[in-house]
């Protein structure tokens, strides 16, 4: 098991109370395994990357674990995770078009990063050239700043600076929503690229968009305002969904070939609760067709079949 | 219904205006009444320079835009005003459209105060809750309320409502749904689809092809400002015929297909279209003709033991 993760729970301490953005969440992942983690916005999903690498205040770490081959990540202690950031545990951050330092050429600003992290830039060179022909960028960009390269360019740049150390664990936080789809794709199959190439050892992928889960990821973890809801290979969570939630958002989602005259979609009516003071048990209960009095319980999220956990009193539980 | 006459639109780039950028170049296509036309393209390919165009937020640099046989580019005053009773827009990023300091329901007043002065507060209430539900919101839950206490879904379909407050005839909606969550999406892409009903046309700007062919009886693309296909919905998804539509076809994420599977389609169907020589786009061959484009050339002898098929071989050394 390259992650795992044990009742995290992460609070953001606000003056009005705590927000509960991540109650409990456990999962494992597999060595070399593409993980999707998608959800609506203010689902958790960026909550639980984020204290995966930097857990600063206002977010607080209430309880829980996550150990990363087998070694536990320090992640409340700024200072110790100093060890595993970029070395073990590496992110690529939403929008990572404005990630690099304007005012630096692009070469230059790779070789300070790897100077504080005690790494010989001049010997990590010949790497991060093979690299920079692995995402087909030219050479020449480590003479060029940032702002001369397009956003797919810069993508991929980040990309490349993020996976030097060899990560065991990337974080690719929304990396395609603002690209074009010509290069959603390409950006999309590099990251697969890198991970049959053992560069990275395992990816965890944000994003809303489900349609690109399914071509890159294994495994799909669905979140639903801070609880984790279900996780399946991505064949089952698109083809065949365990969770009300879950079935509801595949089955919202416009496919090509769909035309509103033959086969209308229906959306999920209501919103999401507001975590400051959630719902006691499944914060899915207000929208949820299928609730009934057990789901003023959290549901445990447990493993229904292997490889798949549902957390829903509806499957698998004691009225199954 | 609206129509665009070989509209373009030019900047000045570069230090003193030196170079030009040509945004929009002579783009000519119509929207009949009731009809959804989505406008498909990547970034920078001009769909929203059009949609602003049409709305009159920037200026015109060549061509016509004509709203039922009236030049909109010489619209002024009062016909002017007239013109944006009919035609509205509604864009990407819903909560930037709202002044977070004021309740939500302003826009409603700012349309009143500008189109309604005369109606009465009874008059202008009923008219406002018929738009609500319109767009399928219930006016108790939503009406005095700050922005921050609304969901993205909701604020767009108050832009949307705001719309149909007026006279509306024509909406552009620029991106409307790429801010929103999955499970909202659905809710306002259908809303766009029932105000057909009420003979109201729609120009529906996406990126998205799969939201494109939800909505739309007809479709355009554009690459770098320039029409490449254009036509029915169904026909140019079934059958794209443009090589960036086809490149465009097959970089979507889809739900149903992998990508290697919508490549290898896509690629069987090119061997099919091609009716002449299969080597005709790479061919270097100064020789060859129109017809190793329609005829494919079938083997022949050469010489004794030696066969091809090409229909003007390489003239022997």
């Amino acid at each position: 098991m390259s992650l795992r993760v044990e009742d995290l729970t992460v609070y953001y301490q606000t003056l009005r109370g705590d927000v509960r953005a991540l109650e409990s969440a456990s999962f494992a992942m597999a060595d070399g395994e593409i993980m999707g983690l998608a959800g609506e916005s203010g689902c958790g999903k960026t909550t639980l990357s984020t204290s995966l690498i930097l857990l600063v205040p206002p977010m607080k770490q209430m309880g829980g674990r996550v150990l990363l081959d087998d070694d536990e990540l320090p992640i409340s202690d700024v200072e110790a995770m100093n060890a595993y950031r970029f070395k073990e545990v590496s992110v690529i951050p939403q929008y990572a078009m404005n990630a690099m330092n304007p005012t630096r050429k692009i070469g230059r600003m790779a070789s300070e990063l790897l100077k504080s992290r005690g790494v010989d830039p001049k010997k990590a060179l010949p790497e991060l050239e093979r690299r920079l022909d692995l995402v087909e960028l030219n050479r020449k960009v480590l003479k060029m700043y940032p702002i001369e390269l397009s956003g797919g360019m810069k993508q991929r740049m980040v990309m490349v600076l993020s996976t030097l150390m060899n990560p065991s664990l990337l974080l690719a936080d929304e990396i395609t929503s603002a690209l074009d789809v010509s290069t959603q794709k390409a950006v999309a199959r590099m990251l697969v690229e890198f991970r049959d190439r053992e560069i990275v050892k395992s990816v965890i992928v944000i994003t809303h968009d489900m349609s690109i889960l399914y071509q890159i990821a294994d495994t799909i973890l669905i979140m639903y305002a801070g609880q984790l809801a279900e996780k399946a290979s991505t064949k089952t969570i698109i083809h065949a969904p365990r969770h009300p939630y879950t079935k509801l958002l595949i089955s919202s989602l416009p496919k090509v070939g769909a035309h509103h005259d033959e086969s209308r979609l229906v959306g999920i009516p209501g919103k999401p609760p507001l975590l400051l003071d959630p719902p006691e048990g499944c914060r899915f209960r207000e929208r949820c067709p299928e609730a009934h009095e057990a789901c003023v319980k959290v549901p445990p999220f447990i493993e229904i079949e292997l490889g798949h956990q549902v957390a829903c009193w509806k499957v698998g539980g004691p009225h199954a | 219904m609206l129509k665009l006459d070989t509209l373009s639109k030019t900047y000045r780039v570069g230090t003193f205006g030196g170079s030009l950028l040509h945004a929009v170049s002579d783009v000519t296509l119509e929207i009949p009444d009731g009809e959804v036309v989505s406008l498909i393209g990547e970034s920078g390919s001009g769909k929203s320079t059009i949609g602003k165009m049409i709305l009159r937020l920037i200026k015109i640099t060549g061509g016509k835009i004509l709203f039922n046989g009236i030049d909109v580019g010489a619209l002024k005053g009062d016909g002017l005003k007239a013109y944006y009773r009919h035609v509205q827009g509604v864009f990407q990023d819903p909560f930037s459209s709202y002044n977070p300091i004021f309740k939500a329901d302003r826009v409603f007043d700012v349309v009143r105060s500008h189109f309604y002065s005369g109606v009465s507060e009874r008059e202008w209430t009923s008219k406002v809750h018929g738009a609500l539900e319109a767009v399928g919101l219930n006016p108790e839950h939503v009406s005095n309320k700050y922005p921050h206490q609304l969901s993205g879904g909701q604020l767009q379909r108050f832009l949307i409502a705001r719309a149909l407050l007026l006279d509306l005839q024509f909406l552009v909606a620029d991106e409307i749904i790429s801010m929103l969550d999955a499970s909202t999406r659905i809710d306002v892409l259908n809303l766009l689809a029932d105000l057909k009903e009420r003979d109201l046309s729609v120009l529906f700007i996406t990126h998205d092809l799969s939201l494109g062919y939800y909505i739309s009886e007809q479709a355009t693309i554009l690459y770098r400002g320039c029409v490449v296909e254009t036509g029915d919905t169904k026909k140019i998804y079934s059958n794209p015929l443009h090589p960036y539509t086809r490149m465009l076809m097959a970089s979507v994420p889809r739900l149903d297909k992998k990508w290697e599977d919508v490549e290898i389609e896509l690629r069987a169907k090119q061997d099919d279209l091609v009716p002449g020589c299969v080597y005709y786009g790479r061919c270097l061959n100064e020789g060859k003709t129109d017809r190793c484009k329609t005829d494919r050339p079938q083997l022949h002898e050469a010489e004794p033991g030696h066969q091809v098929a090409c229909a003007c071989p390489v003239e022997a050394a």
